[in-house]
């Protein structure tokens, strides 16, 4: 029996819901069973589980050698899983906030990052570095930001981004199995948290067994002949939420393009919806400038700018730090409102 | 100590000492009359070792080829007393496909899975990698330990304290050793370090420290020896400092002048000082200094020779490797 299928969320007999969560765990716990050489480590994710539940029961499970509480030495134990990885571990390593890479950026994008290109192939870092990301529950400039553009930006690390239960159990499987270093970012948001707000799309159905979702696949997780969101994350369920409510009260349909992955970005995906919609829209929750949304649009200018009957949009965090009152915090986040306005302006409805 | 060991400690300093004059002709040989350091057939930041030999010899000699190795931005003597293949390694500093990394990493990046040796260009950021060396040697059983090389200007960073807590607190098979070379480039220890000794700083890990105050091979093989015997019987970390000395200038090009004690120092050069002991013990006599530095010099002839003859990466290929397929 696994430690998710000893959770509270009533079990059916024929289609199994679980949250975001305990998805992850779940992948994580499968693979920790296949894989003797899988140690998870980081802070609070033993006894407390993680404090965004992406570790809950797997100290009970695989015992205090392989599921580690870490002093808060990010730098430390980061580079330890460096090392452990370079020696043919497979360590997964919790930073607790993406927020906090500032405080141990060189481990990831100097070391983690740059060994297999330095040694010309013959060092590999099998590692996932998974972190939480992302805001809308009021927790201010240095605990909500995205921050996926920057380490995107950087070779060398593979960079997912579940917005789904599915998802995150086979991005989490797949990053494990990974000979690079992947990044594996959950956003509070989607993990199913019974202490903050969420979306209905955080609890779905998940398979059983183990399987794998392809690193570098773009899920289209709508389809619509109207104009294309391209997005990842939360912002996934807030533009399927509006692309429901615009099908209903606007006669429009909204393709929505779920990345799922930044490195790989696939790229053909959003080119062939772009293609048939000729209408581009893109959702990103972190930062506007440089980052994500600024990619996607060069990837259409670079390809044939003729395929977009009108100029783009782009609904990001317009560059400021997040807000911590909710009145501002709700005003620079991409939110289902926003989303909406941009989607509207965009087809002219 | 027995003479066999001694005269091997010689032979691994005077063939890093070899080296590296090797290399130190090779990178001016074609940036005359003005120095460009991007210039020549080995272009780029160059530091060179002489005068730390004691250090990574004495230390070195402990390991075995399954043992992890951590180094600095002045990594050659370490990787060369560490049995890293010199062709590969020359190879590599001269920017080839042949070297370690095929020419991707050069002198400070160089990476060899036979040895487990691998160094970083980043001050302190070494360590932490060692830790996790040694975290999976405990986590596979036997006896193999890390060693994480650093200087006396690293000792000051927070990832220097991150992992002497981490491998204590978790009893990690790893020796973090300290080069002091008195000069973190161009500031001295004293204007940077508020301490004598970072020995001393083991104490707020609860695990031994010592100082070692003459760079002295035999007195670092000592300590080396009973380091890294307490690492492999999981008796945890150690830290151990030498108070070393750096011939020549932080890297190839620095007129040093800062430094006040530019003229006597090459009076510090501790092979010259080994070559006196030991000829002294009469374990060593002329002869036997010639044969020595001979069969060195063939051996870093031949590895320069490789490294040249060596094709460069072809342009095309720079942007494999990034990602193991």
């Amino acid at each position: 029996m696994s430690v998710t299928e000893s959770a509270t969320i009533p079990a059916e007999p024929a289609v199994r819901r679980l949250t975001t969560a305990r998805a992850m765990v779940e992948g994580i716990a499968q693979e920790m069973d296949r894989d003797p050489g899988i140690v998870v480590l980081g802070e609070d994710v033993a006894k407390y589980g993680g404090i965004f539940s992406s570790t809950t029961g797997l100290l009970d499970r695989f015992g205090p050698q392989r599921v580690l509480d870490t002093p808060i030495s990010e730098t430390a134990f980061v580079g330890l899983g460096i090392g452990a990885a370079v020696e043919g571990m497979r360590p997964i390593v919790e930073l607790m906030f993406v927020d906090f890479f500032g405080v141990c950026m060189d481990q990831i994008y100097n070391h983690m990052a740059k060994i297999h290109y330095e040694s010309g192939g013959n060092v590999k870092v099998p590692m996932v570095l998974m972190t939480a990301v992302g805001g809308g529950y009021s927790d201010a400039e240095q605990h909500s930001q995205c921050l996926w553009g920057t380490f995107a930006h950087l070779p060398g690390m593979k960079v997912v981004v579940p917005s789904n239960p599915a998802d995150a159990k086979g991005l989490m499987i797949s990053a494990i199995r990974d000979d690079n270093p992947v990044v594996y970012m959950f956003h509070k948001g989607v993990m199913g948290l019974p202490w903050m707000a969420k979306n209905p799309r955080s609890v779905m159905a998940v398979p059983a067994e183990p399987y794998e979702t392809p690193i570098g696949k773009a899920a289209v997780a709508r389809e619509g002949r109207d104009a294309t969101v391209v997005t990842l994350s939360l912002s996934v369920h807030h533009a399927l939420d509006v692309a429901e409510q615009m099908a209903t009260e606007d006669g429009a349909e909204l393709e929505v393009i779920d990345l799922r992955s930044l490195v790989p970005l696939d790229r053909e995906t959003v080119l062939a919806s772009v293609a048939k919609t000729g209408h581009l829209l893109v959702v990103d929750e972190d930062y506007r400038s440089f980052g994500l949304s600024g990619e996607i649009a060069a990837t259409v200018a670079e390809t044939d700018p003729g395929l977009l009957r009108v100029p783009l949009r782009r609904v990001a965090v317009p560059d400021v730090p997040i807000p911590y009152a909710r009145s501002l915090e709700q005003a620079v986040l991409p939110v289902p409102g926003r989303i909406r306005a941009a989607a509207r302006e965009l087809i002219g409805a | 100590m027995d003479d066999k060991t001694r005269l091997d400690l010689y032979r691994v300093m005077v063939l890093s000492r070899t080296f590296e004059e090797a290399v130190l002709r090779e990178y001016h040989a074609d940036k005359k009359p003005a120095f460009d350091i991007g210039a020549g057939l080995v272009p780029g930041e160059m530091h060179l070792s002489a005068g730390q030999e004691p250090v990574a010899a004495g230390v070195c000699a402990h390991l075995r080829d399954d043992d992890a190795v951590t180094a600095t931005h002045r990594p050659h003597h370490i990787a060369i007393a560490h049995g890293i293949d010199l062709d590969l390694m020359a190879a590599e500093i001269f920017g080839r496909e042949t070297g370690l990394g095929r020419g991707r990493g050069g002198h400070m990046h160089l990476f060899d899975p036979r040895t487990h040796f691998s160094c970083s260009g980043i001050v302190a950021e070494g360590l932490p990698p060692a830790v996790g060396h040694a975290f999976a040697f405990k986590r596979a059983g036997g006896d193999r330990v890390a060693v994480a090389f650093t200087g006396e200007g690293a000792a000051n960073q927070g990832a220097f304290h991150e992992s002497l807590n981490l491998a204590a607190l978790w009893q990690l098979p790893v020796v973090f050793v300290i080069e002091d070379n008195e000069w973190a480039i161009s500031v001295a220890r004293e204007a940077s370090t508020a301490i004598g000794s970072n020995a001393d700083r083991a104490a707020a890990y609860g695990i031994p420290g010592q100082r070692l105050e003459d760079n002295d091979v035999d007195a670092v093989y000592t300590a080396a020896g009973d380091a890294v015997a307490r690492a492999r019987a999981g008796e945890g970390p150690s830290l151990i400092e030498v108070h070393t000395v750096r011939l020549w200038g932080h890297f190839e090009g620095d007129a040093q002048g800062y430094r006040p004690d530019l003229a006597e120092v090459t009076g510090r050069d501790p092979i010259t000082a080994y070559e006196a002991r030991l000829s002294a013990a009469g374990i060593l006599d002329d002869a036997a200094i010639r044969q020595v530095r001979s069969e060195a010099a063939a051996r870093v002839e031949k590895a320069i020779g490789f490294a040249k003859s060596s094709p460069l990466p072809a342009p095309d290929t720079a942007l494999e490797y990034v990602f193991a397929s």
